[in-house]
């Protein structure tokens, strides 16, 4: 495989609602800076790919405005999923490994303030035997969670890693939903939906994301410490939950073994688990222990913008190795419901 | 062309018909992949990764339908990708299946797009009002009328231009099985007193809506070599510009003008028309074709007409163009690209059956989205490159 590194992360404080600007308003400045710091010349990036979602802003084409965030003239070499921008930036990652391209733009964004999210979340399901029956996305979490509860967990534990979660996001300004509260405390809250409590939940969010990546000698050109893209894999599960088994998450598993994250030490782990449960779930099918410093940002539980928290936690990672915190970190992003489809990815700074 | 080479060696399509009542969403996509998958000699074990588009999830009201058809395509353990771009999306998608190959990740992807259009109200879904963006209110038809108007008014092409295409596409479909409209008393005069829907767009000068789906298998060399017909591609291309901008020329778009050079360039083609045997190229609207043809370097501007008036885009002309019947016979719209694609593809195998272009070497698929600011092409040859 060709070497490709992230040599540029930006990113938009989350907000519960972005009143004042649309999505390419909250893009642009993202994009910019995110191609500034990249130090390759906003003409000569050679890849150009997004994540977003339609539904979120409740018309088609949501990515086509995303466009004017770019600056595509001359026209450029474009693409689009309708997924996290953590499969965007895969995607262009395998389009570098072509070899005739070496540098790409990653960017996601979504304003989930637009609708009604949970509700929205439900269109995701089974349109014929599901979605009909109108399940929001927390009770789904909470029937995930219950699960996993009666495997043998307890609530203390979700509340460790919201109280953890949030103390951590009180150092990243970026963050949305950042306090100091003990497991203790939180565990005295009131249920949102049994049994999860409000902490447990991610928060909804507004925001945008965006990364550059750059192949072999441009890299090292550009950056002086890249976060080399060692391995990355993703997989996906059959969507039915009663097919399932809720409490473990082999598309994890999986990818993280192909993406080779137990091949050497993990400094540290962008988990996008936007349940606190889920982070658990996750953290064993990584097979991460508790060495590990999971979510230094505060992951999903303090920041959670649809379409982009996938893509925020490579570039919170990548972030880490860049800035010598760390020499190898693993990045993870989900999408669908109950952790259906996961992606990992393995960032590394020069040996 | 960039990266490792990759093939085509199975195809699959449904019946497009108006309503396949028969089936779900998932049956639908099933069907296509399974054809694709049986024309490869596969089965669904032999698959590495799948890739899936679709135009917008609004459509049918399903957000991110990859997801509920994980199962359905068999990729459960497997990794999938969901590609949208429009009504390009399904070049697009297989573009993107092909990266995939090309880039040395998996030697056997399979690539599935769709639309169900009698389960969606595309009409609606278009014409939603965006804020601060003038609204068309009146589909994909009320926003490309006024860019063949401009056409027609630049390039003075005759009135009847647009209703040969119209004849001419029809008259194709009724040799291709697949193809939704099949129209056996269609004639000049019956396309010319169709009603006026978007002026200068007759009834019978637009596409139908439809539901169906298309499936490709896409390998690496060392298994299309085992292949009996691989149709190799020699050319990828996606461009795309701002929907909006001042000196932005909707009619004749750079970004297409640009795709095809870059096609072109790798594909090692200087003159299109003599080097192209025939091409599928997205013409929703009969006057699409002309119009394309200049955009794709067939003809200079202005003079496009004049090959559909020559009868040199019939199936008998010197480069036939949508020897399928093209998009005005069949619009499962996320699904439409790739059929031009993947027709482009059973051309240079020899499986086109009745509309098989004779000694057909080389074809050109290509596929347009939103207002003509996204582009997806490809070059695929019988011969390995």
């Amino acid at each position: 495989m060709r070497d490709v590194a992230v040599v540029a992360f930006a990113q938009s404080r989350a907000v519960r609602a972005e009143e004042g600007a649309n999505e390419v308003e909250i893009l642009m400045p993202v994009v910019s800076a995110a191609i500034e710091r990249s130090g390759v010349p906003r003409k000569e990036i050679g890849f150009t790919v997004s994540g977003s979602c339609d539904y979120l802003a409740g018309v088609p084409f949501a990515f086509v405005q995303g466009l004017d965030a770019v600056g595509a003239w001359p026209p450029i070499r474009e693409s689009h999923v309708e997924m996290d921008g953590a499969w965007a930036l895969y995607e262009a990652w395998v389009r570098l490994q072509h070899g005739d391209v070496d540098s790409a733009l990653v960017y996601a964004f979504g304003k989930s303030s637009l609708g009604d999210l949970p509700q929205v979340l439900t269109l995701q399901l089974d349109p014929y035997c599901m979605a009909p029956l109108w399940p929001d996305s927390i009770s789904i979490a909470a029937l995930q969670a219950r699960a996993w509860l009666e495997a043998g967990h307890d609530e203390r534990e979700m509340a460790e890693v919201a109280a953890r979660s949030r103390k951590a996001a009180l150092a990243n300004p970026m963050a949305q939903v950042a306090q100091d509260l003990t497991p203790e405390e939180l565990l005295k809250q009131p249920y949102l939906v049994s049994p999860l409590r409000r902490h447990d939940c991610p928060p909804i969010s507004d925001g945008a994301a965006a990364v550059v990546l750059a192949a072999g000698g441009l890299a090292r050109e550009v950056s002086e410490r890249p976060a080399w893209i060692r391995g990355i894999d993703h997989r996906i599960e059959p969507h039915g939950l009663g097919v399932r088994d809720l409490t473990h998450s082999p598309s994890t598993r999986l990818a993280g073994e192909r993406a080779g994250v137990g091949r050497a030490t993990v400094d540290v782990a962008e988990l996008h688990a936007p349940f606190s449960f889920q982070e658990v779930i996750l953290r064993q099918a990584l097979g991460l222990g508790p060495d590990v410093e999971v979510n230094p940002s505060g992951g999903a539980l303090a920041a959670n913008v649809m379409m982009g928290a996938g893509l925020v936690r490579i570039g919170e990672a990548a972030g880490r190795v860049s800035d010598g915190g760390a020499g190898r970190a693993v990045a993870h992003a989900t999408s669908g419901p109950c952790l259906q489809q996961n992606l990992v990815c393995v960032l590394e700074a020069d040996q | 062309m960039s990266g490792q080479l990759c093939a085509v060696v199975g195809v699959g399509q449904t019946k497009y018909s108006s309503t396949r009542g028969d089936v779900s969403i998932a049956g639908l996509c099933r069907e296509a992949a399974g054809r694709a998958l049986e024309d490869a000699g596969m089965t669904w074990r032999d698959i590495d990764a799948v890739v899936i588009g679709k135009a917008p999830d609004m459509f049918e009201g399903v957000m991110m339908p990859e997801l509920y058809l994980a199962d359905a395509l068999g990729a459960a353990g497997k990794p999938m990708l969901r590609v949208h771009t429009a009504g390009s999306v399904g070049g697009s998608t297989a573009l993107v299946a092909a990266s995939l190959v090309q880039g040395g990740i998996h030697q056997r992807v399979l690539t599935v797009a769709f639309e169900k259009q009698s389960e969606s109200d595309a009409m609606w879904a278009l014409s939603r009002p965006m804020p601060f963006a003038p609204p068309t209110l009146a589909g994909a038809g009320g926003y490309f009328a006024p860019l063949i108007r401009s056409y027609i008014r630049r390039s003075g092409a005759p009135d009847h231009i647009g209703i040969m295409v119209g004849v001419k596409d029809r008259q194709n479909a009724l040799r291709n099985p697949y193809a939704h409209l099949q129209i056996e008393d269609i004639s000049f005069e019956k396309v010319a007193e169709s009603p006026m829907l978007w002026d200068p767009i007759r009834y019978l000068e637009t596409c139908p809506s439809s539901d169906g789906a298309c499936a490709m298998v896409l390998v690496d060399e060392p298994t299309a070599g085992r292949s009996p017909d691989p149709a190799w591609i020699v050319g990828t291309a996606m461009r795309s510009e701002p929907t909006m901008f001042a000196g932005r020329d909707a009619v004749n778009p750079r970004a297409g003008r640009d795709c095809a050079a870059d096609l072109y360039a790798q594909a090692g083609i200087t003159d299109p028309r003599g080097q192209i045997d025939c091409a599928e190229i997205y013409v929703p609207f009969s006057w699409y074709e002309p119009m394309w043809m200049e955009n794709l370097g067939f003809a200079a501007e202005g003079e496009g007409w004049k090959m559909t008036d020559s009868g040199a885009t019939a199936f008998d002309g010197d480069l036939p163009v949508n020897p399928s019947g093209g998009v005005l016979s069949s619009n499962p719209i996320g699904a439409s690209g790739m059929i031009r694609f993947a027709e482009a593809a059973l051309q240079v195998r020899g499986k086109a059956g009745e509309h098989q272009v004779a000694g057909a070497g080389q074809a050109l698929g290509h596929a347009y989205g939103g207002g003509s600011q996204f582009f997806a092409m490809w070059i695929v040859r019988a011969q390995k490159p």
